[in-house]
């Protein structure tokens, strides 16, 4: 006759097995969105998703469909992140570069303080249109990893490159200029 | 009697400013970091020793902290900035009611769970081992004569 298994061994593989299968949910639950990356390496360009977002310091939403039909950088960015000090007054010069040619760099401000980023703002001239991506929506689904980020969006709404990391002028070059 | 008069003027003045004074700051950092979570570190504000957004908020806080804010204000006002995922405590957010009990009642079973399973292990430990049942019969028999065999 068969014995019959101990209640405590059996809850105690129950329990383990039961923390290994959230544990791995965690893992892949965190595991960033590389979609686009991969796109790009294959040469092909995918479609940005929808962003619709709060104006930074103002009332009303703006979204990135609101630019179809215009090259748009669209850089994710934060206050407090030193990088995106360093790459401002370039977005700033390509901004006003792309203005008359169809183009603009569209900022989204990253689970931010806004006075803070209005500082920012401020202090570096930056003239481009600014949303706010308080609670981090914008970021999962575009899968943004870091401090700061860039996607240039073309004419037609697709993603054309990326950037994880502050962007210099020969990728702005090499990426932007073509699709203007 | 102008002595008076100008005396109990400047009471007059200095008794609110004082009352504001003993009822400010009305919570601290500290009361607070442990409660809200630093969104780009995924952490409790408490446990984010050095990150720039945690540097942020926390400077933030303390602004509010300063500006004579409740707790709850200073709540509102993160939630404001960053939404209700910046609140670290279960029921703070509104709207998963289940969730906010099940992050009681879980934890809880489980150490229900772990409690029991412990108190079993150690009845079966303590309990006396019972004698082996004798083998009847011919196969007593044999398993005796075998046992003679082995001189143990």
């Amino acid at each position: 006759m068969r014995k019959a298994l101990s209640p405590v061994p059996v809850a105690v593989v129950c329990v383990l097995l039961g923390l290994v299968a959230l544990l791995a949910y965690g893992l892949a639950s965190n595991d960033p969105d590389r979609g686009v990356d991969e796109a790009l390496q294959r040469g092909e360009r995918e479609h940005a998703p929808e962003l619709e977002l709060p104006k930074l310091g103002s009332d009303g939403t703006g979204a990135l469909a609101d630019y179809r039909g215009q090259v748009v950088v669209l850089n994710f960015w934060a206050s407090w992140c030193k990088p995106c000090k360093d790459e401002s007054p370039l977005l700033e010069r390509w901004h006003r570069r792309m203005a008359d040619r169809g183009g603009t760099v569209l900022g989204v401000d990253m689970l931010d303080v806004t006075g803070d980023a209005q500082a920012f703002i401020s202090d570096y001239g930056l003239t481009y249109p600014m949303l706010k991506d308080k609670d981090g929506d914008g970021l999962e689904r575009f899968g943004v990893v870091q401090y700061p980020e860039t996607f240039v969006i073309d004419r037609q709404g697709r993603i054309a490159a990326l950037r994880r990391g502050p962007v210099d002028e020969a990728f702005m070059r090499q990426s932007v200029e073509p699709l203007l | 009697m102008r002595r008076l008069a100008a005396a109990l003027a400047t009471l007059t003045l200095l008794l609110p400013a004082a009352a504001a004074a003993r009822d400010c700051p009305r919570t601290s950092l500290g009361d607070i970091e442990d409660e809200v979570m630093c969104p780009v570190c995924g952490t409790p504000l408490g446990l984010a020793s050095e990150a720039p957004q945690a540097e942020q908020e926390r400077a933030y806080i303390q602004r509010l902290v300063d500006s004579c804010k409740s707790k709850d204000q200073v709540k509102r006002a993160l939630v404001a900035e960053f939404g209700e995922n910046v609140l670290a405590l279960p029921g703070d957010q509104g709207g998963d009611d289940l969730g906010d009990v099940l992050v009681y009642v879980i934890p809880a079973l489980g150490i229900l769970l772990a409690a029991a399973g412990i108190a079993f292990a150690v009845v079966r430990w303590r309990r006396p081992q019972e004698p082996r049942r004798a083998v009847a019969g011919a196969d007593g028999a044999r398993l005796d004569e075998d046992m003679d065999r082995y001189d143990l």
